[in-house]
């Protein structure tokens, strides 16, 4: 099963309430791999591994096929373009 | 791909708690220190060195059941892993973050003089 962008965006929208998300499909042909750039107030008071984990479990699916992601997690406040 | 059912074995899951508890920072990569075989561990390996720490790898290239296993262990689905004094700290995003504010350093030196 093939992982789109579409979809990784879809299921952080639906899960993290960001208020600022960039998904960049990275792959080099070597599988799906993603850049997530994502705001979320639910990442506010969390320790940096803590918001890792919550992207991770939120992609739970996404993940078995996914090759390679890579998180930047901050809280809206900290976003910047 | 793989599917592996779930379970980590409780021999596996002992194993891997001595070998943590015994080397106080340790990387679960693909590859080793001297050959990574990937771009995300070869960076871990190079922070590492840069720290100026004594610190194994693990190649969990050469064994899928501890491969899997590490997944489960550490409730992190993907490598490199790194563990300093029994302690899961992350994989390479938190690794590159962690080194970039100096948090790896303090977190690593205390290990060492623990």
């Amino acid at each position: 099963m093939a992982v789109s962008k579409e979809q990784v965006e879809s299921v952080l929208k639906e899960k993290l309430q960001p208020t600022n998300l960039v998904v960049e499909d990275t792959s080099g042909g070597c599988g799906a791999s993603f850049d997530v750039k994502i705001a979320s107030p639910l990442f506010a008071g969390k320790r940096v591994l803590e918001r890792h984990r919550m992207v991770n479990s939120a992609l739970t699916e996404e993940l078995k096929s996914i090759h390679a992601l890579t998180i930047k997690p901050v809280t809206p406040e900290q976003w910047v373009e | 791909g793989g599917g592996v059912a779930g379970g980590l074995r409780p021999e596996l899951k002992e194993a891997i708690d001595q070998y943590v508890a015994s080397n106080k920072v340790v990387l679960f990569m693909k590859g080793s220190k001297l050959f990574p075989q990937c771009g995300f561990s070869n960076t871990c390996v190079q922070i590492l060195n840069v720290l100026n720490v004594p610190y194994e790898t693990v190649n969990i290239l050469e064994d899928e059941d501890l491969r899997q296993g590490m997944k489960e262990y550490s409730k992190w689905p993907t490598f490199p892993q790194l563990y300093v004094d029994k302690e899961f700290i992350g994989g390479c995003d938190i690794m590159i973050e962690l080194y970039q504010n100096g948090e790896l350093q303090e977190i690593v030196e205390k290990a060492l003089v623990s």
